[in-house]
């Protein structure tokens, strides 16, 4: 017991000292044993591990299915044993046989003469709601869920917009990452690195993400609540008025007409006024929908989703509030605004879908409803506090730096509760890896939740910062959060979601592709850019001239485009996916209809 | 009371005022704060001129790309003489118009070089017009882009006194008859990019780096071994940041801009005075070539030394190595000579 608490006390002496490496003694001779990049290298083999064990879960479905062509191959076999019999023997085999078939029960074997009665409703009263399920449905069939047509017509548009928003901004940026390798493809204004740049960030924030997220929102509103949206109308305004904006915003970038250059507010704030009249509206119509929950309860996805959109409005006010923006005020509300636009609206709002979507594709509950709300507040204390780190060693105030790195150490906290939280719900459902593509989405989406976070935690640390600050590497951390983490889970979630409110399931083999193609792509992406982003601050760091850090860098640009063209086929084949699902109106048939008539029968 | 569970306007309301009162401390307060300083003495206002240039760099997006802020760590020393300070952006950061805020100067990656002391590191325009044209024209592994909608091809006759004529080196030149000119906004961008100067802090006032642990060391080392010997300092690295983008690092030059120093007769003469002169006082001598800055605030006579015999001993030249002497006494002399 004291042996324990001096531990304790002894870890809480150092662990300032772990993460505030403040000022002496900084050199590349053994960067290689610093905590931030050893960390760092684990947490990829992480990622790394994660993916060998999906493709050996892979490997053991198409095992199976070898050892099934087998026993085919055996029932063959019996077959041709049968041609080769008697006639008179297969005769009497078949005799028997008939009169097997044809035998009946009278219905009174067990002595009895009454008819059956189901007089406390075991059978009739089997629900699928999901409060109290009497037993695990199938997972692998879809299930239609009852959904009024005006709720499923709005989320099919916000995703389908989403879908074309996706398609585009990658476009853009895969694009732009040529750029890289061949900076002379095009010599027009509007095609140039600095115009482009901006339009493909933006044009996936709040084209792809944010449209994505609204739509699963509006469903997990709906259905939490056990209620209808309070109104549809305004669904379909704040959908224009989004779709709206990012038009907007991308043709006057592609102009040359931007904010300033502060990364993510670079629409103007006209374009931005129409983006947050949206969210407003899009709030105020989740608010009523929740104020009129037919249970009592507010499920934690909507704290989640209520708050992202709350704080977001907060955020977009304080991002473009001229008033305390001169000389490095703007430099501080920066910060603010690049980090908590990423920690505030998208890593929040996803997480409230998590938390329904999640357990709904497995059929089970959320493991611990308390772990979330504890995830919530520490999500709002921290995230809030951490936007300076993009600015360590710059001329904002040292205290506010400090601050920065501290809450960053701090964002430990809800990681490990969401993550430890999403991997116990998966806990004993494990199968589903080998069964669909939704789980391996969705534990793409949680592992990389840990490792992005953690990472970025990791860099935050003023020694990993002197490496990896200005460097490539940060373009891939910026990948693998709002990509490994955002897009892999909203994917998870269509694939959850659209089967059952359409009724179509695209065939498993695209699924496979769009998976892989993203997963390798992404995995490629953001190797190269870690790799060279380390060598490159080490040049630096070693004081070589600047252009040999750029030359240095050729390769891993080159390794880059590849896994960004991967990356971008996979849209295009979920793409095609989308349309696959939504495209077909035909209902499919109620499964469970049958079997209860078979039952009541 | 509190039961965010059941009540949904507590719930909400929590995380507003939450969410708010956290901006306020870490945002907007010290935001407020950061407004609140003085210019440094001797920083001077962007004329107009070179705040039309500042809008054209956000509106290409340079900042995507190039940052301007030194940081207090060793390995910025490079780009700036100190670290930068909130006093540096006061100009030019201001709103731009109703339209768009105040530039975000500051950066968050440094894919081509920072620019916070461009405008003394590299003050020539012509280089800057050439390298806005068309960046590998003069330094061949850029990837930047390149910009040729700032510059326009005229009739060779139609050309007139007050333009300002590229000459493009071979292999980028113009068709027989043609002639490229900057248009105003490559003016303007450069002048923005020629008024990027560290101010000096005024008397009294140091701003330090953090150092690097193997600048101590080294530094210990010098003073153990008393006068050091300039073998310290690698020339050719030194003549790659210095130099290498003008005269290029196979010191070939670029024709019709930037003489070449392989075979130069300046370089290659036993008395090395003319060129140590040259490179402490800059050189506008020829007319075919773009004029020369002089380099003797920026690199110390040990520097010029290694960087001289870098050019006497590369590239087939052959000449007697100088010594940091020489360059100090020259230094002596050049300072105590009258200014014309």
């Amino acid at each position: 017991m004291n042996n324990k608490r001096s531990l304790i006390t002894l870890l809480t002496l150092l662990l300032p000292m772990l993460i505030l490496p403040q000022n002496t003694n900084i050199s590349t001779d053994n960067w290689i044993t610093s905590p931030g990049i050893i960390g760092t290298v684990v947490l990829i083999l992480i990622v790394f591990l994660v993916a060998i064990i999906i493709l050996l879960a892979k490997l053991n479905t198409y095992a199976d299915t070898y050892k099934r062509k087998q026993l085919n191959k055996k029932g063959l076999e019996f077959t041709e044993e049968m041609i080769g019999m008697r006639e008179e023997e297969i005769d009497r085999i078949l005799e028997g046989r008939k009169k097997a078939l044809n035998f009946k029960l009278s219905g009174d074997e067990l002595g009895s003469q009454e008819t059956v009665k189901d007089r406390k409703g075991l059978v009739n009263m089997v629900t699928h709601e999901p409060e109290n399920p009497m037993f695990d449905e199938k997972k692998n069939t879809p299930i239609a869920l009852e959904t009024p047509e005006p709720l499923k017509k709005i989320v099919l548009y916000y995703l389908g917009t989403a879908v074309f928003w996706l398609v585009f901004g990658t476009l853009v940026g895969q694009y732009v990452g040529m750029k890289f390798v061949w900076p002379e493809m095009d010599s027009q204004p509007w095609l140039s690195f600095g115009r482009l740049r901006p339009v493909h960030t933006n044009a996936v924030f709040w084209g792809w993400a944010s449209l994505a997220m609204i739509g699963l929102g509006y469903f997990v509103i709906a259905r939490t609540s056990n209620t209808v949206i309070h109104n549809y109308k305004s669904a379909w305004y704040s959908l224009i008025l989004i779709n709206l904006a990012v038009l907007l915003g991308t043709l006057f970038l592609m102009g040359g007409i931007n904010n300033g250059g502060g990364e993510y507010r670079e629409y103007i704030w006209p374009v931005m006024l129409l983006f947050a009249i949206a969210i407003i509206i899009t709030f105020w119509n989740f608010y009523k929908t929740v104020a009129s929950r037919k249970i009592k309860d507010i499920y934690v996805s909507n704290w989640y989703i209520l708050a992202a959109l709350i704080w977001t409005t907060v955020l977009a006010i304080i991002g473009y509030l001229p008033n305390f923006q001169d000389g490095l005020g703007e430099t501080v509300i920066q910060g603010y605004y690049m980090h908590q636009g990423v920690g505030m609206w998208f890593m929040t709002f996803t997480l409230g879908l998590i938390y329904y979507y999640l357990p709904s594709s497995l059929n089970k509950p959320i493991y611990s409803y308390s772990l979330g709300v504890l995830a919530f507040w520490t999500q709002m204390l921290f995230y809030t506090m951490i936007g300076t780190h993009h600015f360590v060693f710059s001329p904002l105030p040292w205290w506010l730096q400090t601050t920065a790195i501290v809450f960053s150490a701090g964002m430990f906290i809800p990681v490990v509760a969401g993550t430890t939280n999403f991997l116990m719900t998966m806990k004993g459902s494990w199968n589903h890896i080998s069964k669909s593509y939704v789980l391996p989405f969705f534990l793409v989406g949680v592992i990389f939740y840990f490792v992005g976070s953690t990472q970025g935690s990791l860099q935050a640390f003023r020694f990993t910062n002197y490496v990896w600050h200005f460097t490539d590497f940060n373009v891939a951390h910026s990948h693998m959060t709002m990509y490994g983490i955002i897009t892999f889970i909203l994917w998870a979630c269509f694939y959850t979601i659209l089967p059952k409110l359409t009724g179509k399931e695209p065939p498993q083999v695209f699924v496979g592709a769009h998976f892989w193609l993203a997963f390798i792509g992404l995995f490629a992406y953001m190797m190269s850019l870690m790799a060279g982003g380390t060598l490159k601050g080490l040049s630096w760091i070693d004081g070589n001239a600047f252009l040999e850090s750029v030359i240095l860098m050729k390769p891993y640009w080159v390794w880059r485009a590849i896994g960004g063209s991967l990356m971008f086929v996979s849209h295009l084949v979920f793409a095609y996916n989308f349309y696959y699902m939504v495209n077909n109106k035909k209902p499919i048939e109620n499964l469970d209809a049958p079997v209860l008539e078979r039952v009541n029968n | 009371m509190f039961d965010f569970h059941k009540n949904h306007k507590i719930l909400v309301l929590a995380a507003f005022l939450g969410f708010v009162t956290l901006s306020f401390i870490v945002a907007v307060f010290p935001a407020y704060q950061m407004q609140d300083v003085e210019p440094l003495p001797g920083q001077v206002q962007l004329t107009e001129n070179e705040r039309k240039g500042l809008n054209l760099y956000i509106k290409e997006g340079c900042v995507a790309c190039h940052t301007q802020q030194v940081r207090n760590i060793e390995m910025d020393n490079t780009w700036g003489d100190r670290p930068s300070i909130p006093s540096d952006y006061i100009f030019s950061k201001e709103r731009m118009d109703i339209w768009r805020q105040s530039p975000s100067l500051l950066g968050s990656e440094r894919t081509g070089p920072d620019l916070t002391d461009i405008g003394r590191r590299q003050p020539s325009e012509a280089w800057h017009l050439l390298h806005l044209y068309n960046p590998r024209t003069v330094v061949g592994a850029s990837i930047m882009p390149s910009y040729p909608w700032l510059f326009k091809e005229v009739e060779s006759g139609s050309v007139k006194e007050n333009n300002v004529v590229v000459n493009l080196p071979e292999g980028y030149a113009t068709s027989s008859g043609r002639t490229l000119i900057a248009k105003e906004e490559a003016l303007q961008l450069v002048a923005y990019l020629q008024s990027l100067k560290q101010v000096k802090l005024p008397d009294g006032q140091v701003e330090e780096f953090i150092p690097a642990l193997k600048q101590i060391q080294t530094e210990g080392n010098k003073v153990n071994q008393g006068s050091a010997s300039a073998s310290g300092i690698n020339g050719a690295q030194l003549y790659k940041q210095a130099c290498a983008v003008c005269h290029q690092d196979n010191g070939k030059g670029v024709a019709g801009a930037f003489p070449p120093l392989a075979g130069s007769p300046i370089v290659n003469d036993v008395d090395p005075e003319l060129m140590i002169r040259i490179i402490l006082q800059g050189y506008d001598a020829r007319s075919e070539y773009a004029s020369m800055q002089p380099f003797a605030d920026q690199l110390s006579d040990a520097e010029i030394a290694a960087i001289a015999n870098h050019e006497r001993t590369s590239w087939g030249n052959n000449a007697p190595e100088i010594t940091e002497e020489e360059v100090r006494k020259l230094r002596e002399f050049v300072e105590n000579q009258p200014s014309n």
